[in-house]
């Protein structure tokens, strides 16, 4: 890159900023701003997903049963999990501790791919019992048919969507494995690791909003 | 027909045709006296202060800050006259929301790229749509495809026709003439070709039109052909309780639905019916009986299916005293003892549905003895849903 | 005037300081990038003029057989795009508001300057698919992209069209987070939230629509994209689905969006016009306030789209009285610019005949916005022609008016030359007069009943469409000039100075072109904007 990199206190200050804690704030803000606008993109299917729910509720309990609570709560699990190694790599990051933060950051990767590993064969078993909308959909109870389908359809583009943004978080989590390994961190300086870290608990949240939407409708009472 | 400059034959404004439209023209030329005034004002002043504070040597500007108090006066004062625009387009749009009882009801179907008419006495057009002058007009629209705008630029009505909905409008045509009936929600290629006319009649000549058009029956006897070919009758019963519910007496009623709650028997809930019969059941009715007829039967058939079933009820409630009358119970079959049979025959021919006579039936075009919904209050219906 | 330090005189600055393609394609100087992304839009300009051009010639007939009417439809609707994503929606925020909101705040850069560039090279990315879209045969859905007939019915590149259009939204998001942290965090000492030029506050308003509303399009695209792969999808009412609903989703997004296409105009008003009349700006709290106003407000009335859908009644009255509160912000900010020439020292250089273009044209285009908030009158004009002219008369007798006006008035900045003065003025009255004789006729004919999007109209219509494609004309040669006034400056035009119009504002302290860091020496602000001089005189207290 054709960067300027005026050396100022730190190594890491970048020529248009006065010091390393108006760097940290502005990386902050910025990362906040971008959740935020994460919150509209998924809102604009969650605002889908309530409009249909209210419209049909019965055909969208219908299709809990064929939403498999044991791989659903076991990917919960997983996220959850990783979310703390995040946690764990962040703080590790703060103490300066190289070898322990890498140890996290794969962990937190390996929690990532377990889950993606588990949302294929979920998505396998959907595709399997053709109820993927517009790929010879087939569903029972007949009545629900029509309705069910926009479940599912919409059960596909927000999961799917989050798996995006999962594997978009492990590519950003490979990145910094290896600038951890080449021992760019340091207690002054660990903003990508933080700022990474916000993104990946947003993600989480987005799945515990997800979970019991799309697979726990239908088991009330 | 147009009004226009008297000396280049450029058309200005519409002509105004409708019951509606000298109070929209109102309204629009209030809206454009206040464009002209506050334009005029503010280009006077630029103007003015443009020639009067123009550069000069040695003449400097004169600082101002600014003034709370005349902010103030130019928010307030524009907000109160929108306020005005305000009111005054809200009460013309909730007049024109609700259709009078005496309204003829006639159907269109939007489709790529065409409009199809069909009269409540059986009559078809395409893009050509006759009415009366002085007879209040409802439209019951529904859409084969994409979404459609049905638009009279001169009768000032326009509404979206969109698929999976019943959209509607209603207007009282005022002028005899012909006038352009527009699609204004872009919808394919041909988009510009669908369009048509409306043809206002006087009175004598609206009769005899009727009188010359060919009729195969009207809308409610097509109906019941459709009915029967359909295999409809086999379980929706006349005489009796089927596996289906009867549906004599039953258009506009509020009815009991199975997880307990209730809706009015309107146009929506009958088509709904027919195209998912599963999405709302009768109570005590059996799920999964009547066949899923999405996208077997066209939007006009329904329509003529719509017209059988209100011929089927003799005093069709008015809008207003739907909502909060007792909902019916449709008794099943195995309660079917308890139910009276409908005393009337079974048969459409006999079940004379006329309440007063408004459009003059002509008999060339009207079966003795058959329906004529046309002669019928409005119908209960939401407009949209 | 502003500052308490001024750097020396540079020789080397932003243009010459290295000469490489790659320097150039790979920057991250916000100033580079700006023009990197004005040669772009500017490009995107002249592809959505001629798809106009073509409109006007075919509708010069009645007939409309110029074009087949497929032909047409795509005509319209690459204008449409193209305009709007490609060319409206970046026009000021990513050329002016790059090189300017820096500087004006006394930074450096903008606070991710790799960020800025990434930008970029999505923008470009989205417009490449537009391009593919485009070479391809088109896609003919409105730039609306209503379903069902994009999801299900139109034959023509709906996906490519689509996900350029998804793909460049994703730069205009990073581009306003971009703007929001600089403005918050890289303000030099001394630039409190109240000393901000206007121009900054109409940028943090856009950026916020930028950043809240953008993302909403976005989903709602690839729902749409989904759909038409599939064949199935939300929107779909042969599943229960509705087509409506696309249209909230959409309208949330775009009604906004329209604000993204002005405010940045208005921020640059509020410059010229106080710069040319050597005053004060009028009322500096109520503009920068009335943006705000006009960011927040411009959430809560999509619903006046679609008036005649089936909207409930009660929600239908709901947006209309909404729509009316938000005309209040615009017509605040144009009194005060009028307001703001009262006992001024007037000069009538190229950027402030823009300024009266402005004023005027968009004084009309907001008024006729208020027909369309009137519920019954909606009625009669929703879709046609005088939809058409409304938002031509904000767009580009707003937009584009003040985006001409701000590109002549930091030109000499920009690029340290000035261009001819009698040439600029030819055009902006080509432009003016062109402009008004193109779309004021569609006032008329869209009350008249002339739908818009129609590639054959009744007869009677001809002579009112006959004048605006002769509009068309005038526009069009108005439009090209430019292009060769302001090549002829790079090499031909006078040295310009640090401020030739004697301008206040941190920008003209600095040398033309500035240097790659703008300041040697961050300055410490210690006045309000526009301090043309001290305050004698305060109207009614």
């Amino acid at each position: 890159m054709a960067e300027t990199l005026v050396e100022t206190e730190g190594t890491h200050v970048q020529h248009h900023f006065a010091d390393a804690e108006q760097q940290l704030e502005t990386a902050t803000l910025g990362m906040w701003t971008f959740l935020i606008t994460e919150v509209l993109f998924f809102g604009g299917m969650f605002a889908s997903y309530a409009i249909y729910r209210s419209m049909y509720p019965a055909a969208f309990e219908s299709t809990s049963r064929f939403m498999d609570i044991r791989l659903g709560g076991t990917n919960t699990a997983v996220l959850i999990c990783s979310s703390l190694t995040m946690a764990m790599a962040v703080r590790s990051a703060q103490v300066s501790k190289r070898k322990p933060l890498i140890m996290f950051l794969a962990l937190t990767m390996f929690l990532g791919l377990v889950f993606l590993g588990i949302k294929a064969i979920e998505y396998t078993n959907k595709w399997n019992e053709h109820l993927v909308p517009g790929f010879h959909f087939q569903y029972e109870p007949a009545q629900f048919m029509h309705n069910a389908q926009l479940l599912f359809f919409l059960y596909f583009c927000m999961t799917g969507m989050h798996a995006l943004h999962m594997i978009i978080g492990i590519g950003l989590l490979t990145t910094l494995i290896i600038m951890a390994a080449r021992n760019s961190f340091s207690a002054t300086y660990y903003t990508p690791v933080e700022m990474i870290g916000l993104y990946w608990h947003f993600v989480d949240i987005v799945w515990i909003f997800l979970f019991p939407l799309l697979y726990l409708i239908g088991h009330h009472g | 027909m147009f009004a226009s400059f008297p000396i280049a034959d450029i058309p200005l404004f519409p002509p105004a045709a409708s019951a509606q439209a000298p109070e929209v023209d109102a309204l629009y030329f209030f809206l454009n006296a206040v464009t002209i005034v506050m334009s005029a004002a503010i280009f006077a002043a630029i103007i003015y202060f443009a020639a009067k504070y123009k550069r000069r040597p040695g003449v400097k500007a004169t600082q101002i800050e600014g003034s709370t108090k005349l902010e103030l006066t130019w928010s307030i004062a524009p907000f109160i006259i929108m306020l005005a625009m305000f009111a005054w387009g809200a009460k013309i749009f909730f007049a024109e929301a609700e259709p009078p009882r005496d309204a003829t009801e006639i159907f269109v179907t939007g489709k790529q790229w065409m409009w199809k008419i069909q009269y409540p006495d059986g009559g078809r057009e395409i893009d050509e749509l006759h009415v009366a002058v002085g007879q209040p007009v409802k439209l019951t629209m529904a859409s084969e495809d994409v979404i459609h705008s049905f638009f009279i630029p001169a009768f000032r009505i326009k509404h979206d026709v969109v698929p999976g909905h019943y959209d509607s409008v209603w207007f009282t045509p005022t002028k005899p003439g012909r006038y352009h009936l527009f699609c204004t929600e872009y919808c394919g290629a041909q988009h510009a070709g669908m369009i048509g006319w409306v043809d206002v009649l006087d009175k004598q000549d609206y009769q005899k039109w009727a009188a010359g058009a060919s009729i195969q029956g009207t809308l409610a006897e097509r109906g019941l052909t459709e009915f029967e070919q359909l295999g409809c009758a086999t379980c929706h019963l006349m005489d009796q309780q089927g596996r289906g519910p009867n549906l004599r007496n039953l258009y506009g009623k509020r009815i009991y639905l199975s997880d307990g709650s209730t809706v009015i028997a309107d146009d929506a809930y009958i088509r709904e019916s027919i195209l998912d019969p599963n999405a709302k059941i009768v109570a005590s009715f059996q799920r999964d009986i009547m066949p899923v007829f999405q996208g077997q039967i066209s939007e006009e058939s329904i329509n003529e299916v719509i017209a059988y079933i209100k011929s089927l009820t003799q005093n069709v409630p008015p809008s207003q005293e739907g909502s909060h009358q007792w909902p019916i119970v449709l008794a099943p079959p195995n309660t079917l003892q308890q139910v009276p049979a409908a005393k009337s025959a079974g048969t459409v021919a006999t079940s004379p549905g006329v309440q007063g006579t408004v459009a003059p039936a002509n008999p060339a075009r009207t079966k003795p003895g058959s329906v004529s919904p046309a002669a019928r209050p409005a119908p209960a219906q939401k407009g949209n849903q | 005037m502003a500052t308490e330090v001024i750097g020396p005189v540079e020789q080397v600055n932003y243009l010459n300081s290295q000469h490489t393609v790659k320097s150039w394609l790979l920057t991250v100087d916000h100033k580079r990038i700006a023009i990197l992304y004005l040669i772009t839009i500017s490009i995107f300009f002249m592809i959505g003029g001629s798809f106009a051009a073509a409109i006007r010639f075919n509708l010069a007939s009645p007939e409309g057989n110029l074009f087949s009417a497929e032909t047409y439809n795509r005509l319209f609707s690459m204008h449409g795009i193209v305009m709007v994503f490609m060319f409206l929606v970046p026009s000021i925020p990513t050329t002016l508001g790059n090189f300017l909101i820096p500087i004006m705040i006394g930074a450096r850069d903008v606070a991710f300057p790799k960020l800025n560039l990434l930008s970029y090279y999505i923008f470009l990315t989205g417009g490449l698919f537009a391009l593919f879209a485009i070479v391809h045969g088109g896609v003919d859905t409105g730039w609306t992209f209503y379903a069902p007939y994009s999801s299900t019915y139109s034959n023509s590149y709906v996906l490519a069209a689509a996900f350029g259009v998804f793909i460049a939204g994703f730069s205009s998001i990073l581009t306003g987070l971009n703007f929001i942290i600089t403005i918050h965090k890289l303000r030099a000492p001394g630039m409190t939230w109240n000393r901000l030029p206007l121009f900054i506050w109409a940028h943090y308003a856009t950026s916020l629509i930028q950043v809240l509303g953008t993302p909403v399009l976005a989903i709602t695209l690839l729902l749409l994209a989904f759909e038409r792969i599939a064949r199935v999808g939300i929107f779909d009412p042969n599943i229960g689905g509705d087509p409506i609903l696309f249209q909230h989703l959409f309208w949330f997004y775009s009604h906004p969006a329209v604000y993204i296409m002005i405010l940045p105009g208005m921020g640059v008003i509020s410059e010229l016009v106080s710069c040319f009349s050597k005053k004060r700006i009028f009322g500096y709290d109520f503009i920068a306030f009335s943006s705000m106003a006009i960011a927040v407000l411009s959430f809560v009335v999509w619903g006046h789209h679609m008036f005649v859908t089936g909207l409930s009644m009660y929600s239908g009255l709901a947006f209309s009285l909404l729509s009316f509160l938000v005309a209040v912000p615009s017509a605040i900010k144009v009194f005060n610019w009028t307001a703001t020439m009262y006992k001024g020292s007037i000069s009538f250089d190229t950027p402030m005949l823009y300024v009266f273009g402005f004023i005027g044209l968009f004084t009309i285009g907001g008024l006729t916005g208020l027909y369309l908030a009137t519920l019954a009158v909606d009625v009669q004009t929703h879709g046609t022609y005088f939809v058409v002219a409304h938002f031509h008369y904000v767009m580009v007798g707003g937009m584009l008016m003040a985006f001409l006006g701000g590109i002549h008035f930091w030109w000499p900045k920009i690029t340290g030359r000035m261009y001819s003065e009698v040439w600029s003025k030819v055009s902006a009255v080509l432009i003016f007069a062109g402009f008004n004789l193109t779309f004021f006729p569609q006032f008329i004919l869209g009350y008249l009943g002339m739908p818009r999007r129609y590639h054959a109209y009744p007869p009677e219509f001809q002579t009112l469409n006959v004048l605006s494609s002769a509009g068309a004309t005038v526009l069009a040669v108005g439009y090209i000039l430019p292009v060769f006034y302001f090549l002829w400056s790079l090499k031909h035009g006078k040295p310009a100075g640090n401020n030739p119009w004697e301008a206040a504002g941190l920008e003209w302290q600095i040398p033309s072109p500035p240097a790659t860091h703008n300041f040697d020496k961050i300055p410490t602000v210690v006045e309000e904007a526009y301090n043309y001089g001290p305050v004698e005189e305060v109207v009614l207290g």
